[in-house]
Order: C-alpha cells, then structure tokens, then sequence
C-alpha cells in the first residue's frame, strides 16, 4: 500500500517542479491510454472469471445500491451546508 | 459523458472477449497490470503537483469552500456505511473503498481489483460510473430540491471535469469555483482514501 504513495508523491515532486513546461499536455492522453488499457484487461479478468459472470446481477445491483445511498448522503450534506453556509451569502450581495 | 462510454465500452469488450476463453491465460495472471497502475498513479500525480489554479481559487473563496468537499466526503461515507448493513456479501470496508471512488471509476476500479479482486473491482466501476451519471442526468432535480451545492458534492471528483459543464449551466457560473475547487480536493483525497480503507 505504501507503494500507492511513493509513485503519486514521486509523481506530485516531479509535476510541481515541472509545470510550467508545455509537454505536461500530453500526460491527460497518457492517463486516458493507460486506463483504457487497465479497463480492457479488468474487463478480461471479469470475463474469465466464471464466479463473477454467474453473479454479475448481483454485483450491478449492489454497486446500483452503493451508488444510491454514497450520493444521498453527499446530496443531504450539501443541503446542510448551502442551506447554513452559502444561501444567506446570496441574499446579502 | 464520451469518455465514460469508451471506457465503459472497452471494459465490456474485455469481457467479451474473455468469456469463450479468447485470451491466452498469461494475459490474465501476471504482474504487469501491477507495474502499469504505479505508471498510472505516477501521472496523476503529475497532473496533481502541475496544478496552479488550486492555491488561487481556494484564496479566493476563503475557508467557506473548504465545507463543500468535507460535506461530500461525510455523505458519502455515511451512505458507504449505512448501505453495508444491508450489503450481507459486502464487508464494511468494500462499501466504504467503493464509495471512496467518489465517481473516479477508472482509478478506484483499477486499484481496488488490484488489491480486493475483480468482483470488487467491478462494483467499483459501475457503481461510480452510475453516479457520474445520476449528476449527468439529474442535475436539475437536484439544484431544486437540495439547492445549488448538491450536483457538486454529488459528483465527487467529476466536478472538475466531466460534469463541470453541466453543474455551470444548472448551479450557476458562480459555482463552477467551487466544482473546480472541490473536484481537485475530492479527486486528490481517491487514492490516500482507497489505500486507508484497502489496508484495513
């Protein structure tokens, strides 16, 4: 898991040192590239795997039920917050 | 949206290509996706350090803006949480690396199949590409029931990207400080996130 930080922290290092150079550009199409990559071959692993194809409704459905509650409880606590914080800002100016 | 569907696309094409045992199995079991991944995680934070406009824009707003991301982060677990008592399959850490996600499918899908396996990897992906598309669709709805800050915390670290032109059109371009902003921070906080809940 450490690893996970190394490689981000290396990369934050050389992003902040080099960034006013103009290659940085291409880095977005890089990223892109190799998420397409990535996606193909957990695609080709979700394939192979025969437990998870007998399941796949099960896993839609729950990550279906994961995705409703994680964006609710985001929507609710932005309620609070522009309700307690924002809104009165607007009414003032 | 474009991107979603390319990736969502590639993503069944793998699988569809996997499924009558098309692909030698030395594409399936080796380390190289491992090596690819530090690549990736290597760029983005590239990308992160590069960033000028972050110190700007939080200058800008002063600490009020700081609320916006924290209030995502708290719903989202509180909904990561709440859904992993009903989840009888799903431990409570699953739930909370998927919500980690927070809508940056293609990075939390890849790290969490690297680490949990790729049943939990593909939860993670659809289930944080269908909340890029719930602010996609539902960005209206939700500025007029939950006020101009919900598609904001809804879309987690799309906001500075993907659903930033729609949050503009429907919160306002008074808000598209705060998605930039606030994407950045949420987008920044995927991976120290995941590799918490993935160690646990």
């Amino acid at each position: 898991m450490l690893s996970i930080f190394l490689f981000i922290l290396s990369g934050i290092a050389v992003g902040y040192l080099s960034r006013n150079r103009t290659h940085l550009k291409h880095v977005g199409s890089a990223i892109n590239i190799i998420i397409i990559f990535l996606l193909f071959f957990l695609g080709v692993a979700v394939g192979a795997n025969k437990q998870i194809i007998e399941s796949f409704a099960t896993i839609g459905l729950d990550a279906f039920a994961i995705a409703i509650t994680t964006t609710l409880g985001s929507v609710l606590c932005a309620w609070f917050v522009y309700n307690r914080f924002f809104k009165n800002d607007k009414d003032r100016s | 949206m474009k991107q979603s569907i390319i990736y969502l696309a590639v993503f069944v094409f793998g699988i569809l290509l996997a499924i009558p045992g098309l692909i030698p199995n030395y594409f399936i079991e080796n380390d190289i996706s491992k090596w690819i991944l530090y690549l990736l995680l290597f760029f983005v934070g590239i990308q992160i350090g590069a960033n000028k406009n972050i110190l700007n824009v939080a200058k800008s707003m002063g600490f009020k803006i700081m609320l916006v991301p924290l209030a995502t982060t708290i719903g989202t677990f509180a909904g990561a949480i709440a859904i992993s008592f009903f989840l009888k399959e799903r431990s409570l850490t699953d739930c909370l690396s998927v919500g980690a996600g927070f809508a940056y499918y293609s990075l939390s899908s890849i790290l969490i199949t690297e680490y949990r396996g790729a049943e939990l990897g593909t939860i993670a992906l659809l289930a944080n590409i269908i909340r890029e598309f719930f602010v996609l669709l539902l960005a209206p709805w939700l500025v007029r029931y939950f006020g101009n800050l919900a598609p904001i915390c809804a879309g987690g670290a799309t906001t500075m990207d993907t659903t930033l032109p729609i949050i503009s059109k429907y919160s306002g371009s008074d808000f598209v400080i705060v998605a930039l902003f606030h994407g950045i921070i949420i987008d920044f906080s995927v991976p120290i996130w995941l590799s918490f809940f993935l160690s646990l």
